[in-house]
């Protein structure tokens, strides 16, 4: 098994591989330098990261450049199939379908990569930590997972609406006396949306990470680490973290749609963008009750969220590649 | 449309028996398979509520009167004949010979009281109840204020005989009679043997348990898969009775449903997504149906929040929506603009007094309330449940009234038992999208509920000229005293805008047309004894 | 082992209780009642209602009343055999729903859990044999046109929402192809779409996890070793590198079986198919306190067994791991 990124040659590597407890910090830095250029040599990965990057920043100003608007209706037109004028057609109240894609970008991109983000940090963290000390304190943080995983999610959710709704509105006139913000309201719904989708998808990531800290803490390397006095966090995420990165980064990877699409059943109890804005996932769901008459109301949704989702899983291939420090000592 | 059987196993199958089979296959039973869209809480006619529990139990029982398949006029059911005293507070009920139940033994008006009794039992809790409050005492017993139900004003003079005395004249008793599960009857010595009278939980509707008086039975009932009736051998007018059969089948998706329909496994859906429409009428224009629904889909306004405590406000916006577009491009069912209130020709009855004027006169009256151009007029916010046809609904108008009048209103969703409280207890809303659909049939239906103090009034307008004729309508000697009040109500609801009535609901389904004996109605209710399927 | 194991099944009780306070009482938080309707009923008839639900109970008194239904109170496991009847088994009572007025929650239960456990079932054996050999032949020749292909094919299960799967095959196979019905669950042939559209929606994520968890283990040093000693590769990708690689599988399988085995509220709605997952979403939307109650418990026991499943699994895939 010989990656392509594995014929780069390093000298520093050797000794990252084997984390010598000694190694000065400075080696961090040539460990992550050595993976950018391994991962800037994955074609595949830089394609991904590429339209990544082009598709936000599309998303983020094209509307404006090109006077895009997600709302501005035509219901004599009412939907249109794709034609010079709305390059990807209308939707059934003759809005520019294109429009109302990169407008729901912005929601979609941002709620998929800041709530996998969230749930990210707080996976692997807690998961880390029950993984690495285990015992009593493992028992007790998994039970709390258990928990909640069982509590009824529809519920806590609508909960979360109500009790914050005040709060938020506030919130809302209070970010709105700013300039930059005077046009985006609802900012404080979609911080709440993060909150919501934070505290759910985190749980599936903290079991898998504590599974792998669990079988890393047996390697030899990590009883050495112990063994010569190092801090625990120092070995916790310096050690075996990196170790465990690949299940990492692919659940992360599998997280991003699940949250996406989480996104439209959130905004049906009420969370979320307001209509007219619309999300991916929003635009999906509608789109795929009328795919039989109006195919492009799903096809071009679909498409765009299946473009993003295949560059950011090149992107995490790569990433895991770059980082998988053993595969490059080949 | 294509009917083809369920797999291509089968219609291999049917291709080699059809000339073997030609003869057997016009005796196939005749069973009518229906979309119902939700699974019923319940078919006891008196524990439940909804309309989809009404349409199976319209199968397995039936009340004094019953309806007319054409225009739902009431028509002889249990009761044979009947006569109303001159002062129209003594009702009585001749009950045909025949009446009985699917067991076998003779249905009696002591049935009749024994059932109402049960049905207005404050322990029982039925929902419905107060559809029988025009009796006298009905509504002191209901809500335990009297405990003697012989003081009530149901009584059985005899076996044949009953005689409902009621608090104050009610000329539409009889349409409620004739439409509503409330004043079925049940068989209460079989509901006694599976429990106490006033339990729910009894267990009595299931199938096997189930005694009725309509004109099927309960055959199985399989939880969210189906509900099967056959035919009442001890009905009393089972001659009349087509249909070996009715499979009812809880589709909750409505795209589920279509394709159920167009695989052949439903005769008649329940619902079309309004996408499909346009569909039908190209493709299967047979198969499409679209008939007027007594519902009105309209705003209502909380009259306490500013801008909206100015009636000029409200007429402004109900002025600048252009109906007729929504309805072609948006809603897409046929449904017919609504500039008034009540429903044009419920019962002989029809508002004129409408919603006039043009773009101008919107303009010129959000300016006279101090917002020229919608500058300087406070946020609005439109709550509607969530639902793709409201959201479109909703995007639609949002976009008439900014570019007709200048105002900005934002777009809410709430899901829908928190939007229902917000409506109901907290009334935390500017504008709120809503419907009616009226349980009966008579202009009453959409006028009672704006009166002050009514549990679905909701808007907290509240205008005592409004209330007085509401009051004189209840005591007037006769339908057209009645309908000349209704007039001016009607015309002080254009006036004041309370709610902006958008338009008249249709009912849109797709259905085989090998379904016969069935008629638009304006209820939807459509009497199964007449239907039969065309071979 | 057993001790471990006794040990989690004492630990399971405080879980439960926890998540049954917290169902309780959150619920009744929400806004709207199980009795809220379009049409408002007079305050007389809602009086009579609250009472016949004992819903003007003061609310710790309606906790400790429903508390004491659920304790078991009796011991008949043979009762189990006759329908999955819990209150004659154990003495265990979930209540009557608030909407379904007839039914109890037991029987609720009792009705729709085995036929999610069937169709999950079928669902769990589709994606795991999809998922496994997608992820290990995807793993064991990376980078190759093998790769791309199994790992676009996942990824392409994962772009698809089973909301949109479900609808285009009904489309494909019922109405174009006539193989099958459009919905029900009544022939084996019903069980055929829905079990692969909701397997396909599983294989996905397995085949990613078991793609990565592989590749991390296959560049371990015990592995080469193993080669090096001149073990057959086969032998090295079963004996060896499987127990390593299935650990994030092992790990997502745990929620995920208990999820899928307590039904879909996607797939059976789209296939009009008589399982408990309607039950879990449209319960909280009826505001059905006691069936949001009862479905939640059942959901707990399901996590915490298949959540414990996978910590044994764990050690025994991994025999350097101890139970502590």
């Amino acid at each position: 098994m010989s990656s392509r990124s594995g014929s780069t040659p390093s000298s520093s590597l050797n000794n990252s591989a084997a984390p010598s407890p000694a190694e000065p910090p400075e080696r961090g830095h040539s460990l992550w330098s050595d993976a950018w250029h391994r991962l800037r040599q994955n074609r595949l990965a830089v394609a991904g990261g590429c339209l990544v990057a082009a598709l936000a920043l599309a998303c983020a100003f094209a509307p404006g450049i090109f006077h895009l608007s997600y709302e501005e209706n035509n219901l004599d037109l009412g939907a249109a199939p794709p034609s010079a004028q709305h390059w990807l057609g209308t939707d059934t109240l003759g809005r520019d379908l294109l429009a109302r894609i990169l407008y729901g970008g912005r929601i979609s991109m941002m709620v998929g990569l800041v709530a996998t983000f969230v749930a990210l940090t707080i996976g692997v963290t807690y998961g880390a930590v029950a993984g690495y000390f285990g015992g009593k304190l493992d028992a007790l943080m998994m039970r709390i997972v258990d928990i909640i995983y069982s509590l009824p999610f529809t519920i806590f959710v609508i909960l979360l609406v109500v009790m914050l709704k005040d709060p938020m509105g506030k919130f809302d006139n209070w970010l709105a006396g700013y300039a930059f913000f005077a046009n985006s309201r609802g900012v404080g719904k979609v911080l709440l949306l993060f909150a919501a989708i934070g505290a759910v998808e985190w749980l599936t990531m903290a079991r898998i990470v504590r599974s792998q800290i669990m079988a890393i803490k047996k390697m030899e390397y990590i009883e050495a680490a112990r063994s010569l006095g190092l801090g625990r966090a120092r070995i916790i995420f310096r050690h075996m973290l990196p170790n465990a990165l690949g299940p990492i980064v692919v659940y992360a990877t599998l997280t991003i749609p699940s949250v996406m699409l989480l996104e439209s059943f959130l905004s049906f109890l009420g969370l979320g963008v307001d209509a007219p804005m619309s999300s991916w996932g929003t635009l999906i769901k509608d789109g795929s009750e009328k795919m039989e008459e109006f195919w492009w109301l799903l096809v071009f949704p679909g498409l765009t969220f299946s473009l993003t989702l295949f560059s950011l899983n090149f992107l995490g291939d790569g990433l895991r590649d770059a980082l998988d420090i053993r595969a490059a000592k080949d | 449309m294509r009917f083809r059987p369920r797999s291509a196993l089968l219609s291999v199958l049917c291709l080699l028996l059809t000339g073997v089979t030609a003869a057997a296959a016009v005796a196939k039973p005749q069973i009518w398979r229906v979309g119902n869209g939700v699974e019923p809480e319940d078919l006891d006619p008196q524990a439940v509520s909804g309309v989809g529990e009404q349409k199976v139990i319209m199968g397995l029982f039936e009340g004094l009167l019953t309806e007319d398949p054409h225009d739902l006029h009431p028509v002889p059911g249990v009761a044979e004949a009947w006569e109303v005293s001159a002062d129209g507070l003594v009702y009585t009920f001749h009950l045909r010979a025949n009446a009985r139940w699917s067991d076998g033994t003779p249905l009696t008006a002591a049935d009749f009281v024994a059932s109402y009794q049960r049905m207005l039992t404050p322990k029982f809790a039925a929902e419905y109840s107060y559809l029988l409050w025009f009796v006298v005492g009905a509504e002191e017993f209901n809500a335990g204020r009297l405990t003697d139900f012989t003081q009530t004003g149901f009584k059985a003079v005899d076996a044949r005989t009953l005689q409902v005395t009621l608090n104050h004249p009610t000329p539409y008793l009889l349409k409620i009679i004739a439409s509503h599960i409330a004043w079925d009857v049940v068989p209460t010595r079989v509901i006694a043997k599976f429990g106490p009278l006033d339990r729910k939980q009894t267990g009595w509707t299931r199938a096997g348990n189930l005694v009725g008086n309509g004109p099927f039975v309960l055959k199985e009932w399989l939880p969210n898969q189906k509900i099967v009736l056959a035919r009442n051998p001890n009905y009393w007018d089972a001659a009349t009775v087509k249909l070996d059969g009715i499979e009812f089948y809880p589709t909750e998706d409505i795209a589920t449903e279509e394709r159920m329909f167009r695989t052949g496994q439903l005769d008649k859906t329940n619902e079309l997504p309004v996408a499909k429409i346009d569909t039908y009428r190209k493709d299967y224009p047979d198969a499409l149906h679209i008939e007027p629904w007594l519902g009105l889909y309209f705003y209502r306004c909380n009259v306490t929040r500013p801008p909206l405590t100015d009636k000029r406000v409200r007429q402004a916006l109900a002025l600048a929506i252009d109906r007729e577009s929504l309805i072609k491009n948006v809603v897409r069912g046929d449904e017919q603009p609504a500039y008034a209130v009540s429903y044009p020709g419920t019962a002989g009855y029809t508002p004129t007094a409408r919603l006039t004027g043009d773009l101008a006169k919107a303009r010129q009256l959000l300016a006279d309330a101090g917002y020229p151009g919608g500058r300087g007029c406070p946020a609005i916010e439109l709550l509607y449940n969530t639902s793709q046809n409201h959201r479109a609904v909703a995007e639609a108008i949002q976009a008439m009234w900014r570019k007709n009048l200048g105002v900005e209103v934002s777009l809410v969703n709430q899901e829908w038992r928190v939007y229902l409280d917000t409506q109901h207890k907290t009334h935390d809303f500017q504008l709120e999208r809503s419907g009616w659909i009226a349980d009966y049939l008579d202009p009453h239906v959409f006028l009672e509920i704006w009166t002050t103090g009514n549990g679905n009034n909701d808007t907290l307008w509240s205008n005592a000229a409004y209330d007085r004729l509401g009051q004189s309508a209840l005591a007037a000697k006769d339908d057209t005293e009645r309908y000349a009040l209704y007039q001016q109500m009607d015309a002080i609801l254009v006036d004041e805008c309370p709610v902006i009535p958008i338009y008249y609901y249709t009912r849109v389904y797709a259905m085989s047309p090998k379904v016969k004996g069935y008629w638009p109605t304006l209820l939807d209710n459509h009497p199964y004894k007449y239907i039969w399927l065309e071979n | 082992m057993l001790r471990f194991i006794a040990r989690r099944f004492l630990e399971a009780i405080p879980v439960i209780f926890v998540i049954i306070t917290m169902t309780f009482f959150m619920q009744r938080f929400v806004p709207g009642g199980p009795f809220t309707a379009e049409k408002s009923v007079p305050p007389e008839i809602q009086r009579n209602l609250d009472a016949y639900y004992h819903l003007n109970d003061p609310l710790w008194k309606q906790y400790t009343d429903y508390l004491w239904d659920l304790c078991p109170k009796a011991f008949h496991p043979g009762a189990l055999r006759h329908g999955f009847d819990l209150k004659a088994a154990f003495g265990i009572d979930l209540r009557p729903s608030f909407k379904y007025a007839n039914r109890t929650v037991n029987e609720i239960i009792a009705d729709k859990l085995p036929v999610s456990l069937e169709l999950g079932g079928l669902a769990l054996g589709v994606a795991l044999i999809l998922g496994l050999t997608a992820g290990i032949l995807a793993a064991i020749r990376k980078n190759s046109w093998l790769d791309y292909l199994c790992s676009s094919v996942s990824m392409t299960g994962l772009c698809v929402p089973t909301f949109v799967l479900g609808p285009l095959a009904v489309l494909a196979f019922a109405i174009h192809f006539h193989w099958f019905s459009a919905s029900g669950w009544y022939t084996w042939q019903d069980r055929v779409l829905p079990a692969l559209v909701l397997g396909i929606a599983y294989a996905a994520p397995i085949a990613r996890l078991t793609r990565g968890g592989m590749l991390e283990v296959l560049s371990q040093d015990y592995i080469r070793t193993a080669r090096a000693k001149g073990a057959s590769e086969t032998r090295v990708i079963l004996r060896h590198a499987l127990r390593g690689g299935l650990l994030p599988v092992v790990s997502f399988l745990g929620p995920a079986s208990a999820g899928v085995l307590t039904g879909s509220f996607v797939i059976e709605t789209i296939f009009q198919i008589p399982g408990l997952g309607r039950e879990f979403v449209n319960s909280a939307f009826n505001r059905d306190y006691m069936l949001v109650l009862g479905t939640v418990t059942l959901y707990a026991v399901f996590i915490i067994f298949f959540n414990l499943a996978v910590d044994v699994l764990q050690v025994w895939l991994n025999p350097k791991l101890q139970f502590e």
